[in-house]
């Protein structure tokens, strides 16, 4: 295969931290690759070791078939970064920002200014100093800059942390159109639905050590099925009440009520309502509704992403 | 606008420091003010009148009335009293007691370790003897001259410049590296394919159209006020006044090279400027200082400066009289230029 990324054994310490445990990763060309875990799982540090802003305690790195300590002006070339949290030129407006950046990749086929106001939505802004932008527009400032050297592979720290969810789907569809046109991009996220769209595969990583690897399909199937039934009843009932339900895979406690796996919706809702009616409890909380990440992390770790 | 990107980082410095009031006012307006200030309180006055004061008794008007005569003496007739407490204060520098008997000894009672009192007592004596028919065998005609650059303010202007430009290049750029590094920024910009070069140099290239601003604007304000003079050639003070910003802009650049937060620059900066704004002659010579540490204070960037630019601007000399100044400020310059781009840190 034709790694962009390529890591082995990653380490990265400080002091007694241990933010990075051994990692293994591989990404390919042309690939959309998530980063997911709780806070401190190690996904920055991950992240700018790649980007050639850290150096590894111990591993090994290649980028698009390269090492940092060799060609580091080339790869820098290459790469186009958003960080998790950017501070510019305060009193620089945004166009200008654009402009200057863009003088560092003189020499390649870097996008145009103007496309990339209209892209990121910051046209109305262009002539606003950097310092007086919401936090919104400069996060989509900032993926602006990882745009501007058309990059081969793109990072994106927690691109959508702070968007509205009119600019988060925009962003999406930005990176959809990197990856249509074959554009390697790596990026970390806490949110599973961005994940799930974007993502053709994704790790996710908790205290440094990846602990599952797959599609976002099959990570979900892997953890217990499609369709979560959360169910809460009036007057409580116990576990074992619903055993030998038909369709049923696994059954977890959330809040006062439970969360259940099943197989067929078809099948299970209709028995589930019929054993709730032989019992003569009422739901008071009946939901229905397809598994995301947050699940299979919960199912990984017995944590949620959120929590911590 | 599509330059390099030095030219663009250059550029897009000065549009920055523009945009900042605060920093224009620090860079081009707080010297004006000092110069003011400092002129106005050091300003020559004119010679001094001697205060002195006549004891009460007979013949005290007659003493007075002799002592008055002399433009340079102010005087009064005082009790005993109170002429101890103003000679004593400071008020007066000599007392005057005339002969309660005639023929008995004129006293002049005064503190010989004040310089002012003896010429006083001088004065006094030879108006008193010429009073009583004394005549001088020579004859004497006084000629005046001011020498050109030899007041306080002229001696001043040159150091402020010395402190702007070292100010310029602590607090504009040092700071504004530290700061940088402290947001991130630097790691931002440090992922992208820019000559890391060239960034550093952006300041180097928007102090070449900062210095020639401050040294016209402070030595214009300075002509005008106080009629303060470049006596030696403009474009020697002009080379010097880029030469001295050169060299601090190293050691700026040094103090920026590792600090992770403004905290320990700020500590940092305050090392390095305070000890040379008192021992580098900015608003005294450092002549005051004893001899052993001289060769010592000489070395400072600086002094160095300072120097050389007192030398052009004061006394008219040429910039090629000043050989060890010059060669202080270009090991200086390369110096600290070479050691912090050695130790710089981006992240
Ligand atoms: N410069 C540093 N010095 C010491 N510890 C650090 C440093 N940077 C990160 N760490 C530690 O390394 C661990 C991983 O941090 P990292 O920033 O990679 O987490 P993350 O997954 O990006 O978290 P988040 O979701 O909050 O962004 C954390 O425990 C953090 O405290
Ligand atoms: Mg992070």
């Amino acid at each position: 295969m034709d790694a962009a990324i390529r890591i082995e054994g990653l380490v990265k310490r400080y002091g007694d931290v241990v933010a990075v445990d051994g990692l293994d990763l591989e990404v390919a060309r042309g690939e959309c690759f998530g980063l997911l875990g709780p806070n401190g799982a190690g996904k920055t540090t991950t992240v700018e070791i790649l980007e050639g802003l850290l150096a590894p305690t111990g591993g090994t790195v290649e980028v698009l078939g390269r090492r940092w300590a060799r060609e580091p002006l080339e790869l820098r070339a290459r790469i186009g970064v958003a960080l998790q949290e950017t501070k510019l030129f305060d009193r620089l407006t945004v166009e200008e920002t654009l402009r200057l950046f863009r003088t560092f990749y003189a020499g390649r086929a870097a996008l145009s200014v103007e496309t990339l106001l209209e892209e990121m939505q910051l046209g109305e802004k262009r002539a606003t100093w950097v310092m007086k932008l919401s936090g919104g527009q400069r996060q989509r400032l900032a993926v602006a800059l990882g745009l501007i050297g058309d990059p081969e592979v793109l990072f994106l720290d927690e691109p959508t942390t702070g968007l509205d969810p009119q600019s988060r789907r925009a962003l999406w569809d930005t990176i959809a159109a990197l990856r249509a046109r074959g554009k390697t991009v790596v990026l970390t996220t806490h949110y599973m639905d961005e994940a799930e769209r974007l993502c053709d595969r994704v790790a996710i990583v908790d205290h440094g050590k990846r602990i599952a690897l797959g599609t976002p399909a099959e990570l979900i199937d892997q953890s217990g099925g499609q369709h979560l039934v959360e169910l809460s009843t009036d007057p409580a009932l116990p576990a074992e009440a619903f055993a030998g339900l038909q369709g049923l895979r696994a059954i977890r406690v959330q809040g006062d009520g439970f969360v259940l796996s099943i197989d067929e919706p078809h099948v299970a809702l209709p028995a589930l309502i019929a054993r709730l009616g032989e019992r003569g409890v009422r739901p008071t909380r009946l939901v229905s509704r397809t598994a995301t990440l947050d699940d299979v992390f919960l199912a990984l770790t017995g944590r949620t992403l959120r929590e911590d | 606008m599509t330059g390099g990107p030095l030219w663009a980082l250059s550029a897009a410095r000065i549009k920055q420091f523009l945009r900042e009031p605060g920093a224009l006012f620090w860079t081009f307006g707080f010297p004006l003010l000092i110069t003011v200030a400092l002129g106005i309180a050091f300003r020559n006055q004119g010679p001094t009148k001697s205060q002195i004061a006549v004891l009460e008794g007979p013949g005290a008007t007659t003493v007075a009335a002799t002592l008055a005569d002399d433009s340079g003496i102010v005087v009064t007739i005082v009790d005993p009293e109170r002429a101890a407490k103003r000679l004593g204060a400071g008020e007066v520098v000599l007392i005057v007691v005339p002969p309660a008997t005639p023929g008995a000894p004129f006293v002049y009672r005064y503190d010989p370790s004040r310089p002012d009192a003896l010429a006083a007592r001088r004065l006094v004596d030879e108006r008193l003897q010429r009073g009583a028919g004394r005549r001088d065998p020579l004859s004497i005609r006084d000629e005046t001259v001011v020498a050109r650059g030899s007041r306080y303010v002229d001696w001043l202007v040159p150091g402020l410049l010395g402190m702007q430009l070292l100010n310029g290049a602590m607090w504009g750029a040092a700071f504004n590296i530290v700061n940088a590094r402290q947001r991130k920024l630097l790691k931002r910009l440090a992922a992208t394919p820019m000559r890391r070069s060239d960034y550093l140099l952006s300041f180097r290239v928007s102090g070449l159209v900062f210095v020639p601003i401050q040294v016209l604007v402070l030595f214009a304000f300075a002509h005008l006020t106080f009629g303060v003079t470049i006596h030696g050639s403009p474009v020697a003070a002009l080379a010097l006044a880029l030469l001295g910003s050169w060299s601090f802009a190293g050691l700026g650049l040094l103090c920026a090279s590792r600090a992770q937060n403004s905290e320990t620059a700020n500590g940092l900066i305050n090392l390095i400027t305070l000890p040379m704004m008192v021992l580098s002659g900015v608003f005294f010579s450092s002549s005051r200082f004893p001899a052993i540490l001289q060769p010592a204070i000489r070395l400072l960037p600086m002094s160095a400066f300072n120097e050389a630019l007192r030398h052009v601007v004061n006394d008219g000399a040429s910039i090629f009289s000043q050989g060890f100044p010059l060669a202080v400020l270009v090991g200086w310059a390369l110096c600290t230029s070479v050691l912090a781009v050695r130790i710089f840190r981006w992240t």
